[in-house]
């Protein structure tokens, strides 16, 4: 059943840059003497601190248990002691509680999980507690617990499982090696997540600027049902809303999630950690990222545990020959910009970008010269230079009512705007006083 | 470990020059500057065709209208104590569009009066570049136009290359009997009207410039240009002695340097597609009605000032419903 994919209105086409990675196979990072494990990893609750300093521990070790449903447990990337309980510097620039783990250099596994080899013939309830036990997040984006996804309520009919092979976000590549490297791994996560499921196929949804990711994937996908879905390249491809879109044809209304259009959108890199947790029962304590960017000595692909702090991956890039603009977690559209170089690797960590002081945006913002570019590029086909207006006169009613809660922050309208108008942030800033609103009424 | 030796010859960004801000991080490089002079590019082929038929008298319209326009903008800019903002070129397509709706032989104080009109009044007032409702080259011809009828209908005859100082008078076209006009005159721009209207060719050329640039909305000169072709068509066919061809219309005045250079200002105009088609139609609607059976030949300038005022209707009218809208009441996916 290849179909055509559906092409989503907008969208734009920056330089994609992979090429400084994209060749570059995925490398284990060495050993470090310490890793710092920052606590909340997911979205929904913290987890609960079940060690202390100075405790013994082996990799993948429980360091902490699931706070909640929508909460999932941590595991230690190495084996070593517990050493200092203190806060780190966050992604989002807040410090945040960590774990510091050092290293006693043996690396030595406590035990594992039993590894499910038979489970095509598992019960899918038992499936889904190892995804959970396993501590899995989507490692694409926010880190939503993936066995919450896999959760859907009675009665949502979900009948299609899309995995996000799209990695659309410029230079990112970890995606793309994983399905080079391990086409099997993630079609066999798939095949695991479609039983969690209850269904019997799942769709591999990949941009065309990777033809050698979608010929792997092809000789192994036919086996386990999965169709592997080329996509036109166009930003943001791999967001979720545009993905089902272009696989299925549906749209998810404005407000509400995949399931509601029968749809469970999964990460390739989750993919990946759910056939790791369930066929060899190993915990999520690793992630590829690529560290990349112009200023990079060498970039590449690596395996990293969680708690590497970015100094250590930085370093084994080969350092930097400029001083960047810009650190970001992330790509450069959607990425995070950080402060310090004490922030480390997460489950949901995907690059590591440095941005060449040339090729930033540090602009000052100009008038709206009405040219309407942005809200050709809009996927979400609202009017971003008009709600952008009601946002710089504070009324975020008529922001409200021009539909801003539909912005999926994609960036798309800042990156074409010619008067470097700061869209995105604004829209950002009208979302939180909506919410803010909204919260205050109820 | 052997880390701590490698790790001294390793260099590592320094924190404190850390640029933090909000994603996207990287832009298209499009900014104000390219895409005004990208319009100014487009509007040199019927300045040189306007300068090529009424001398150096239509060169020194463009000019001092050009340079009054970027004077009167520094001038409210010094006096603002605001930043100099000429050099994003907007002020140079005011002067330049300015010109173009002046015949060659005007005098040189109604150009200074009109570029006047056209920053101050009807730019800067409003609060500078983006915040004008009408397009200020526009708002300044029809002022002149209202202000000095005589001087601003009076034609120059073309003098194809002879690069003459002074100029020749003679009638337009639109003012002419139907059927005296020759399209061939019209298409390279041998014909009497505003220095920078006259030649169908050299505005086309513009207009492909305009397009292939992307620094306008196809759909605005196609609806305005289909709408008086066809309005007026239907007048040639129902009474060809009263009305003229529909090609005299769309060659002759103003209506392919309106269609393509000045409904399609981007600040005036609506800015999504539905709406720059139904912006386009109404100035092919309005500039039929006055030209067919108005006071005045010619309508183009009118048309556009009077869908200005209505861009902003438009632009809520034709606002499109989001990706995945929920209607508020039925709560049905639309």
């Amino acid at each position: 059943m290849s179909e055509k994919p559906r092409k989503f209105k907008g969208g734009v086409h920056p330089n994609d840059s992979k090429a400084l990675s994209a060749s570059k196979a995925i490398q284990d990072a060495p050993l470090l003497d310490a890793y710092t494990v920052i606590m909340h990893q997911n979205i929904g609750a913290p987890p609960e601190l079940l060690v202390k300093k100075g405790d013994a521990v082996k990799k993948g070790q429980l360091l902490a248990k699931a706070g909640g449903f929508v909460s999932v447990p941590l595991h230690s990337p190495t084996s070593g002691t517990v050493g200092a309980i203190d806060k780190c510097p966050g992604p989002t620039g807040i410090a945040v509680p960590a774990i510091t783990i050092n290293s006693d250099g043996e690396d030595e596994w406590g035990s594992l999980f039993e590894p499910i080899s038979d489970w095509k013939n598992t019960a899918p309830a038992d499936l889904k507690q190892r995804v959970w036990d396993a501590g899995i997040v989507g490692m694409g984006g926010a880190g939503f617990p993936s066995h919450v996804k896999l959760s859907p309520p009675e009665g949502k009919g979900i009948d299609t499982l899309i995995l996000n092979g799209a990695e659309c976000e410029p230079y990112l590549t970890a995606d793309h090696r994983l399905m080079v490297e391990q086409p099997k791994d993630v079609v066999l996560g798939a095949a695991i997540i479609a039983r969690i499921l209850g269904l019997d196929s799942a769709v591999i949804g990949i941009e065309e600027n990777k033809p050698d990711a979608i010929a792997e994937l092809q000789k192994v996908a036919g086996e386990y049902n999965v169709r592997v879905q080329p996509l036109p390249v166009n930003y943001p491809q791999g967001a979720e809303k545009q993905l089902i879109y272009a696989i299925t044809g549906r749209e998810v209304p404005v407000g509400k999630l995949p399931m509601d259009v029968k749809c469970v959108v999964q990460n390739i890199a989750s993919a990946v950690a759910v056939f790791e947790a369930v066929v060899k029962g190993i915990p999520s304590i690793e992630r590829v990222t690529t560290v990349t960017g112009k200023p990079i000595v060498h970039p590449g692909n690596w395996r990293f545990r969680i708690g590497t702090p970015i100094s250590k991956a930085l370093e084994l890039a080969g350092g930097i020959n400029e001083q960047p603009a810009k650190l970001l977690l992330g790509g450069p559209m959607m990425g995070i910009a950080q402060s310090s170089l004490g922030v480390t690797v997460m489950k949901n960590t995907s690059g590591i970008l440095l941005i060449a002081r040339d090729e930033v945006s540090l602009y000052t913002s100009e008038p709206c010269i009405r040219c309407g570019r942005c809200v050709d590029a809009c996927p979400m086909d609202i009017l971003p230079a008009t709600i952008s207006q009601a946002v710089e006169n504070k009324r975020f009613d008529w922001a409200e009512e021009l539909n801003v809660m539909a912005c999926i922050e994609c960036g798309s309208c800042s990156y074409v705007c010619p008067s470097h108008r700061p869209l995105n942030q604004h829209f950002k800033w009208a979302k939180v006083e909506i919410q803010s609103k909204l919260r205050r009424r109820n | 470990m052997s880390e701590q030796e490698t790790s001294q010859s390793i260099r590592l960004p320094d924190p404190a020059k850390l640029v933090v801000s909000n994603s996207p991080h990287i832009r298209s490089g499009q900014t104000i500057h390219k895409v005004m002079f990208g319009v100014v590019a487009a509007l040199l082929p019927a300045c040189a065709a306007g300068i090529w038929f009424f001398g150096l008298a239509a060169l020194n319209v463009l000019l001092l209208c050009t340079v009054s326009c970027v004077g009167f903008e520094e001038l409210w800019n010094k006096a603002m104590k605001r930043p100099s903002t000429w050099k994003d070129g907007s002020a140079i397509i005011t002067g330049l569009l300015l010109g173009m709706n002046l015949n060659a032989g005007i005098p040189w104080w109604v150009c200074i009066i009109g570029a006047f009109l056209a920053i101050i009044l009807a730019k800067q007032l409003f609060g500078g570049l983006g915040y004008n409702p009408f397009n200020p080259a526009l708002v300044a011809r029809v002022g002149l136009l209202i202000g000095f009828p005589a001087l601003m209908t009076t034609w120059n005859e073309p003098q194809g290359g002879k690069m003459m100082v002074d100029a020749v008078t003679t009638a337009t076209p639109l003012s002419m009997a139907p059927g005296a006009a020759q399209v061939t005159d019209m298409l390279v721009g041998n014909t009497g009207g505003c220095l920078g209207e006259t030649s169908a060719i050299a505005l086309l050329i513009g207009g492909g410039i305009l397009l292939a640039l992307k620094l306008i909305k196809w759909e605005v000169p196609a609806a305005f240009i289909a709408t008086v072709a066809v309005f007026t068509g239907i007048a040639h066919a129902a009474n060809p002695h009263e009305y003229a061809s529909p090609i005299v219309h769309v060659l002759s005045g103003g209506l392919l340097l309106g269609a393509f250079f000045m409904a399609t200002d981007m600040v005036t105009s609506p800015m999504t597609r539905k709406g720059a088609l139904i912006f386009g139609l109404g100035c092919g609607l309005i500039t039929s009605l006055i030209r067919l059976w108005g006071n005045y030949p010619e309508g183009v300038s009118f048309s556009i000032l009077l869908m200005n005022a209505l861009t902003p209707l438009i632009d809520r009218m034709s606002m499109p419903k989001p990706f995945g809208y929920v209607a508020p009441e039925k709560g049905k996916v639309a």
